[in-house]
């Protein structure tokens, strides 16, 4: 996955000022900053929620993001998980996993089905099936969001504060989920305030500011030896919290 | 008060047929305003440019008239244009125009009552805006807006009352005339109470019953 220049605008408003960003396959990238930064927006370019004023997105060496991209084919390929969990209401868990493989993917019932129940294990929650969004905690509901997500078959995953309305006792379980979807070599993109996290789960870490990327480097660096002023201000924000 | 029981039981039938053309009209009435419902929500979905600017138009017309002018239009002014229609169907087509604009307004607010954060995770997932609509937002929505259909269809059945007007034998005009006959006027209009209340009943344990089953969250 690839972000060259990307610039957007809300009104003359610049959130994103031209940003680069590269991906590379099987890599776990966390991007922080501090609120209102364009973190959300940026994800949100990527799957095309927004869209882009200007630059170019790449994807399996294929840009797109001009208007006749096929934005339904594109998301098919790559999950994202809000904050919010957004799960269906008014449906079960085994529904909510089943919808988009079966209605946007065409995948059989059965099928998809099984990978759902045998996903649900990994994460512990295959005894959760037949139960409502509103009968789990938020860390069980953020969990079959992943799921969910996963039973599309997804090539690379966006994580926008995944765990920011989550019970601190439960964080921990949806961060070992998308910990071990790294361990498989899956491609993500995560936004987090989890500093220990990004530490220790990320190969790269981006920090933004209003609508740039000021520092990038591997997680060690970034942590122990941060070169810009803006990013050690950041920092040592969350160290004296 | 001395009530005369006899002479009341003597007016059920009359009371039933009455009661079984007012079921007819309302039924009818409600069926067609929930399909404008529905039609008129597709059009703002998709924001269709003119029918939504069409939509806004009748919403006005069909609030701000009563159904009296709405009946005496179609029953006594278009036969001069030679369109002579039945006062069955006359009255339900004022009901359902009627209806439709409340059933428009019912069905939105439930709509729009389904955050744009879910729709966002639909779309995160490769749904189609249509696929969205139909298993994401409508089954949301009919559930919020159920209080709004219920009142709507009983406000319906108390405007079918006034369609009397042009002389169809539903339940208010039949009581009417039979007043004016045999001025029997407390018996008739306890029977009338009791006939509406026979009406509604089934309708509130309907809605009841499908809050219930559609009760999934909180
Ligand atoms: N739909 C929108 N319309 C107008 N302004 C928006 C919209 N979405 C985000 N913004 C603004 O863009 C900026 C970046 O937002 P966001 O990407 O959500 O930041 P972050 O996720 O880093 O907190 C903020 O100032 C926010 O107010
Ligand atoms: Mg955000």
């Amino acid at each position: 996955m690839e972000l060259r220049n990307i610039t957007k605008s809300f009104g003359d408003k610049k959130v994103l000022d031209k940003v680069n960003l590269n991906v590379k396959e099987g890599s776990a990238i966390v991007i922080l900053g501090p609120s209102g930064c364009g973190k959300s927006t940026l994800l949100r370019c990527i799957n095309g929620l927004e869209k882009t004023d200007d630059g170019e997105l790449v994807f399996n060496n294929i840009k797109y993001g001009d208007e006749k991209t096929n934005w339904r084919n594109i998301r098919g390929q790559i999950g994202m998980v809000f904050q919010s969990y957004e799960l269906y209401p008014h449906m079960n868990v085994l529904d909510n996993l089943l919808l988009s493989p079966t209605k946007v993917q065409k995948r059989d019932k059965n099928e998809v089905k099984e990978m759902a129940i045998s996903l649900l294990k990994r994460v512990g929650l295959d005894d959760r099936l037949k139960s409502y969004p509103h009968q789990l905690s938020g860390g069980q509901k953020q969990r079959i969001a992943i799921v969910r997500a996963l039973c599309m078959n997804p090539k690379l995953m966006l994580f926008d504060e995944v765990t920011a309305s989550i019970d601190p006792e439960m964080v921990y379980e949806v961060l070992q989920v998308i910990r071990d979807l790294k361990n498989e070599g899956m491609t993500m993109i995560i936004v987090t305030h989890e500093m220990g996290f990004a530490k220790s789960a990320s190969d790269h870490v981006i920090f933004m500011d209003s609508g740039n990327i000021v520092e990038q480097s591997s997680p060690n660096d970034f942590f122990s030896n941060p070169k810009e002023e803006r990013t050690k201000q950041f920092l040592n924000k969350f160290l004296h919290l | 008060m001395n009530l005369n029981v006899d002479y009341m039981i003597s007016i059920i039938p009359l009371m039933t047929s009455a009661a079984t053309y007012t079921i007819k009209i309302t039924v009818l009435g409600v069926f067609f305003s929930f399909l404008i419902g529905i039609a008129g929500n597709i059009v703002y979905y998709y924001k269709i440019p003119f029918l939504s600017g069409f939509f806004k138009g009748y919403t006005e017309i069909s609030r701000n008239t009563p159904i009296i002018a709405q009946l005496f239009f179609l029953f006594f002014g278009l036969p001069q244009v030679g369109i002579t229609l039945s006062g069955f169907v006359c009255g339900v087509i004022a009901l359902s125009f009627l209806g439709g604009s409340y059933m428009v307004e019912a069905l939105r607010s439930g709509i729009e009552s389904v955050s744009k954060i879910q729709k966002e995770s639909g779309f995160a997932l490769a749904l189609s805006k249509t696929q969205i609509l139909v298993y994401i937002i409508l089954p949301q929505a009919l559930r919020t807006s159920l209080q709004g259909l219920f009142a709507n269809v009983i406000f319906l059945l108390r405007e079918s009352s006034l369609i009397g007007a042009i002389a169809v034998p539903e339940l208010m005009h039949v009581a009417r005339s039979e007043i004016s006959m045999f001025f029997r006027t407390e018996e008739v209009l306890l029977m009338l109470t009791f006939y509406y209340i026979i009406l509604i009943a089934p309708i509130s344990i309907f809605f009841t019953f499908l809050e219930k089953r559609l009760r999934y969250a909180r």
